[in-house]
């Protein structure tokens, strides 16, 4: 599904990413972890097209088709969808009008028939139930005056309406009570399916236990120096990542 | 991969839309302005002589008055001798009594501009009062409004059937000599609107007009008079826009608003006159007065405007708050794009007790649009515990364009409230991309968050107008930034 060769990028003449490989197949769980700063959210913005990030080496493609031809908007609709770490507000625009305006968006690109609101209003509550979003949030605009842990479900939300092939959840988890975090990952789960992959960034552990990755990336100073198991997020949580630093042990 | 910023760039390669000209034979006075072409104008409209003497005074003092210099604004001087002061449809006698009888062309204009008549008759009560150049040809509605004792008619008609209204009225929010444009209107007014609700009748349809600038070289003198008896309520559209031009077209127009005891007047205006091109050659020259006088108590007057046309704006919709408890409102979103120069905003004159007003604009620069924001509060000494909430927000697209914002706040009266909010943005390529991420293009997405950010002032439009200006946003954001 994505396959991430060499990937070097860079940001405001400042080298980020070093040498990024990662593969990831349809109906897998990827996770990526890896101390502050090291590269993680560059890597998710550079998936989704970013201006800012300058592509210097290497390359990425989404099933098969090179992502770099690609504007933003295309990616999406060639099904990449990013959790934001920061969910940008807008101001104004109607939560549940901007989903719709982004479904039908999605639909047009692919050559299906736009949802009418009827439609579309039965799959938004069908999909923010199962999300758990209460119904005031898609009144209200854009992630405006959200909490940070309402922003981060917004996010699944509109992951969960979009129904993408390729989700990159970059810190999802990261603010958000224990419930909260049960029920995105009750989430993602339910939306887990054979054609369908996630890259999961996160910090804890935590979230792992609910989302059982397939596979654990540690990405260090814009390189992954160890890849494993779900077991390789467990001996995270226990040692940090002082044993990996510079040694790149086991890489 | 294209950039936000050349999809805007590529999207500025659209023509004005609107852009045509109507040939239908105008009954034209010669250019230039004197006692005898205001006398010509008065007789061609028939006009008693307290009238004619009433247009004299004002052009004699228009005569000693010098052309404002303090708007923010620029543009090549404007030769008042050259512009034809009067002009009006052939068959101007035998006025058309239903859409049957207009002119073909006339209708055919309409349908390119989207607002077929026959279908705005038919839209939810919509009474339309088409002013086409300077005369009206097009009233419907008339009679189910004549039922209820209101009078909404064209100037010119109600100068001939209600002239005792029009007398007592004429001038007394707007004074003849009050500023050098409204001085030349009152000198030369051609024609626009006249509504009357009697004591205590709320109408029931929203009153709209769309004006029309079409004869070559010809300035447009709109002059509106709209009283609002005891207790009662109007709602008034206005909304415009106009054939492409290559020289500049002076617009000054008048409207007059008095609202008495318990009275609301609700004006909104969509212009969209042509802005000229994006060398900014050719466009109109906007310059209007409009003045509210809420003169009984707990009287409302309420202005909303989306100001998306025309070369040079110079427009600050007023209200004089002299009853007890009176309410005034300012609601505005004005765009200027290319070339474009709006200098508006409004003053609040805060004489009754209890006063308070409102004020809200949105100003959105694009390409190397330049938007002004002029507002004053003044709350003078009789006004007690008078409060005024301002809210001024610019959002500026690319970064050749420029807000300014100039507040002037004049307190007599230490009980007052004041409160003042202003904030300058830049569209965010952050939240340009987050909408790109979920599959919205750069076009869709910057409408969107436009659209957005002039939501405050978009819910105080009337349905059919609100979807009505987005449109226009849109249309007229196409060709933002560099
Ligand atoms: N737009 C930018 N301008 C300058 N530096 C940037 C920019 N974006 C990222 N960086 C730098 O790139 C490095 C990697 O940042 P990135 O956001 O990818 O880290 P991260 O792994 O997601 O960290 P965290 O765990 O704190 O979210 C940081 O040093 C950051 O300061
Ligand atoms: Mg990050």
């Amino acid at each position: 599904m994505l396959r991430v060769r060499d990937l070097h990028a860079r940001v405001e003449q400042q080298e980020i990413l070093k040498g990024v490989d990662l593969e990831v197949k349809a109906g897998e769980v990827h996770a990526v972890m890896g101390p502050n700063g090291s590269g993680k959210s560059t890597l998710a913005q550079v998936l989704a097209g970013k201006e800012d990030y300058e592509v210097t080496a290497g390359s990425l493609e989404l099933e098969g088709e090179d992502l770099q031809e690609m504007a933003p908007e295309e990616r999406a609709h060639a099904g990449l969808f990013l959790a934001f770490q920061y969910p940008v507000e807008i101001p104004g625009v109607g939560n549940s009008y901007f989903l719709k305006a982004a479904v039908n968006a999605n639909r047009k690109a692919r050559g299906e028939s736009e949802l009418d609101a009827m439609d579309f209003l039965k799959l938004l509550r069908e999909r923010a139930t199962l999300v758990d979003v209460d119904e005031a949030l898609l009144r209200r605009p854009v992630n405006d005056g959200f909490s940070g842990g309402e922003k981060k479900r917004n996010e699944i939300l509109q992951m969960a309406v979009l129904e993408p092939r390729l989700a990159v959840l970059d810190e999802t988890d990261s603010g958000l009570d224990i419930d909260a975090l049960k029920t995105v990952a009750a989430g993602v789960n339910a939306l887990r399916a054979e054609n369908r992959a996630f890259v999961v960034i996160t910090h804890y552990q935590r979230l792992l236990n609910y989302i059982v990755p397939d596979h654990v990336h540690v990405l260090l100073d814009g390189r992954i120096v160890r890849s494993g198991g779900s077991e390789l997020a467990h001996e995270l949580e226990e040692k940090g990542y002082a044993g990996f630093d510079g040694a790149r042990a086991g890489a | 991969m294209p950039t936000a910023t050349d999809t805007i760039e590529a999207l500025a390669e659209r023509d004005y839309e609107y852009g045509f000209v109507t040939d239908v034979e105008q009954d034209t006075a010669p250019p230039g302005l004197s006692e005898e072409i205001i006398a010509f104008i008065s007789a061609k409209k028939n006009e008693p002589q307290w009238l004619l003497d009433w247009r004299l005074a004002a052009y004699r003092g228009w005569l000693k008055m010098a052309e404002p210099t303090w708007a923010n604004v620029r543009y090549e001087p404007i030769d008042y001798q050259s512009i034809c002061y009067y002009a009006a449809p052939k068959s101007d006698d035998d006025r058309p009594k239903s859409l049957d009888e207009i002119d073909p062309e006339i209708l055919a204009t309409y349908e390119k501009l989207g607002i077929p008549l026959k279908e705005q008759e038919m839209l939810a009560g919509v009474a339309v009062d088409a002013v086409f150049d300077s005369v009206s040809v097009a009233t419907t509605f008339r009679e189910k409004l004549a039922e209820l004792g209101v009078i909404f008619c064209s100037f010119s008609e109600a100068v001939q059937d209600h002239p005792e209204l029009v007398r007592k009225y004429l001038g007394t929010v707007v004074p003849r000599r009050d500023n050098f444009f409204a001085a030349l209107n009152s000198a030369v007014f051609s024609d626009g609107s006249f509504v009357y609700i009697p004591k205590g009748v709320r109408c029931p349809m929203e009153l709209s007009t769309y004006f029309r600038i079409n004869a070559m070289n010809t300035g447009q003198f709109e002059r509106t008079l709209i009283i609002a008896e005891e207790g009662s309520y109007v709602s008034y559209l206005e909304g415009c826009t106009a054939p492409m031009r290559d020289e500049n077209q002076l617009h000054a127009a008048v409207v007059e608003l008095i609202a008495h005891e318990d009275a609301q007047i609700k004006y909104s205006t969509v212009q969209n006159w042509y802005p000229g091109d994006k060398e900014g050659v050719g466009g109109i020259y906007n310059f209007v007065t409009k003045r509210g006088l809420c003169e009984g108590r707990r009287s409302k007057i309420s202005w909303t405007q989306v100001e998306t046309g025309s070369a040079v704006t110079w427009k600050y919709p007023s209200c004089i708050l002299r009853g007890d408890d009176s309410v005034g409102e300012f609601y505005s979103v004005a765009l200027s794009n290319n070339r474009q120069q709006a200098d508006t905003g409004t003053k609040m004159v805060h004489v009754g007790k209890r006063t308070s007003s409102t004020i809200i604009s949105k100003g959105i620069s694009a390409g190397e649009g330049q938007n002004t924001y002029r507002g004053s509060v003044r709350i003078l000494r009789s006004a007690e515990d008078a409060r005024n909430f301002s809210q001024c927000d610019s959002m500026l697209i690319g970064d050749r364009c420029g807000a300014h914002t100039f507040p002037y706040i004049d307190v007599a009266n230490p009980s007052a409230q004041m409160e003042h909010e202003a904030s300058t943005s830049k569209i965010g390529e952050d939240q340009i991309f987050y909408c790109n991420q979920r599959g919205i293009d750069t076009e869709d997405a910057v409408s969107m968050i436009v659209n957005g950010f002039c939501k405050e002032v978009f819910r105080e439009l009337p349905m059919e107008f609100a979807v009505e200006a987005q449109k226009l946003l849109e249309v007229s954001l196409e060709g933002s930034v560099g």
